[in-house]
């Protein structure tokens, strides 16, 4: 479906992934991070950044496991800046399609 | 002259095997089509009889055969490890170095566990009172210790997504409850159901439609909860996010990784080992001349043996098209079929593929069944103890099930919410 994002038209799936990670802009982010009640720091955007990049590189998204061995931040850590769901969260703030492993 | 290379001879493997050789048996016979079967393992194992085990339900050697017997003698069967996918030399190494150069091949390594990845879960208390059941040596253990428990706090933990048979989980509580109703000690028993989704099932419409079966049976419900580590001498399961649980007995679902080789094989796999696939053609994503089917690929169906099953039809046209030059055309939806013990001789169906959730209606025939889906009846339970006789003698051997296709079918069946 296409939404409206920061007046620009995007397509999410139905839980809000980006379907075209081009789509996104840093600003997109801050705003889906908003809504989810997230305010983003640094460590947030090293995670995110960590995140889109390698999706952008190899076509599938880290699992928290290597999230949390290459990121820089250790998974519990994690969970406290994107308390439940840290892969899916910053996948969903950072623009790129929801990773596998849910279902 | 076509050279087809099979990695894993577990159920994707044997049923793609097995399903090639009597699509070319022609070519096989004039040698112009080579199928070759890579695997180490000893023995076959049927896994969905795992999940009866720890109740005393069967033996292992009711469970297990030797690897080679379901594969067709036509086909060569290599008993090696591999040691890593070259796909820009379309060939395959082994672990004793020997190179094998395959035109089209297929991964259907499958999925392990890996419980040593969780903190302190093979520590202190492993197999005395920290089990799994996905293994036989696990089940097997988890039987002798039930056998004599007196009770107190039984945890069922679900470590990560995704798993083998997402639903096996779920049936071991539900079993766990009869068992225990049965020995008459049900009332020196907690249960609880601890996983890292935000409901009991993993399709949204089973948790709404379903969620009141664990109520029904007493059993709690922790959501969301995504274990960090153990500590088998306190009895502690801890989350990421430190909540923690008591246990007496923990019964847990380890992570599942994808074969060690993957990862040694450049392109291949994501960061789990999983094979990057695509989700309709079962063309991996590595080269075009790379397959993968069942537990070894990273579509989003279920780990599970349905989804080989019906897989196998989609990929063989694949393969054929592919060997002929000619686009692919094989198209797969998603399409599991999943039998879910619910205890007291019970159990429920459901029917489900990438886009559509579970329906109710009836299986295989529409209108007549007999088999209900979403709904609890004695004939789904007969008809999951029967499957272990369809395992063997219909699905190995690459059969058609009568009425099963591999889409799945709308027909006779009732979206949730609308008058049947």
């Amino acid at each position: 479906m296409t939404a409206i994002l920061l007046e620009h038209p995007v397509d999410l799936d139905a839980e809000g992934f980006f379907q075209k990670p081009e789509q996104w802009t840093e600003e997109m982010g801050v705003e889906i991070a908003r809504e989810l009640g997230i305010t983003l720091t640094d460590k947030h955007w090293q995670v995110i950044n960590f995140m889109r990049n390698r999706y952008l590189a190899t076509g599938s998204a880290p699992s928290i496991r290597t999230l949390g061995k290459e990121s820089g931040v250790p998974i519990k850590e994690l969970y406290q800046l994107f308390p439940k769901g840290p892969a899916k969260l910053a996948a969903k703030i950072g623009g790129i399609p929801k990773p596998h492993g849910c279902i | 002259m076509s050279r087809i290379v099979i990695l894993g001879a577990g159920t994707a493997g044997t049923i793609m095997a097995n399903r090639l050789q009597r699509l070319f048996s022609r070519e096989i016979k004039s040698s112009k089509t080579t199928i070759t079967v890579v695997d180490n393992n000893p023995a076959h194992l049927y896994q969905p009889g795992l999940l009866f085990i720890p109740f005393g339900d069967y033996s292992p050697g009711q469970l297990q055969r030797p690897r080679k017997e379901p594969v067709n003698k036509k086909v060569k069967y290599i008993s090696e490890s591999i040691d890593r996918v070259a796909s820009d030399e379309n060939r395959v190494y082994l672990i004793n170095g020997t190179p094998l150069d395959y035109d089209v091949l297929i991964v259907a390594t499958g999925t392990r566990i890996a419980p040593e990845e969780t903190e302190g879960l093979t520590g202190p208390g492993w197999r005395e009172k920290i089990f799994d059941f996905y293994s036989l040596d696990g089940a097997m253990a988890l039987r002798n210790a039930l056998s004599t428990w007196k009770g107190g706090r039984l945890v069922v933990d679900i470590v990560d997504m995704p798993i083998k048979c997402p639903v096996a989980p779920l049936e071991f509580a539900f079993l766990a409850d009869a068992f225990f109703t049965k020995r008459g000690m049900r009332d020196k028993v907690d249960i609880t159901y601890v996983t890292p989704l935000d409901g009991a099932f993993t399709k949204a419409t089973c948790s709404k439609e379903l969620t009141h079966l664990l109520t029904d049976k007493n059993i709690s419900l922790v959501t969301e909860f995504s274990a960090g580590s153990v500590d088998g001498e306190k009895g502690l399961l801890t989350s990421w996010d430190e909540r923690q649980i008591p246990f007496d007995l923990l019964v847990t679902i380890p992570l599942h990784l994808g074969a060690e080789f993957v990862s040694r094989s450049p392109g291949l796999g994501d960061d789990s080992g999983f094979v990057r696939t695509d989700p309709q053609t079962l063309q991996s994503k590595v080269a075009p001349n790379v397959f993968a089917i069942g537990d070894a690929t990273d579509v989003p169906a279920s780990k599970a043996g349905s989804v080989a099953h019906f897989e196998a039809e989609i990929l063989e046209k694949n393969v054929k098209l592919f060997l002929e030059g000619k686009p692919l055309e094989g198209r797969f939806d998603g399409h599991a079929n999943c039998f879910i013990e619910t205890g007291f001789n019970k159990a429920l169906l459901i029917d489900f593929n990438y886009q559509v959730e579970p329906l109710r209606g009836f299986f295989p025939v529409p209108h007549l069944g007999p088999m209900p889906l979403l709904k609890e009846s004695r004939i789904n339970h007969l008809g999951k103890l029967a499957f272990r006789w369809v395992y063997w003698n219909v699905l190995l051997p690459g059969h058609d099930i009568p009425f099963v296709g591999p889409l799945m079918s709308m027909r006779g069946k009732t979206p949730l919410g609308a008058t049947p």
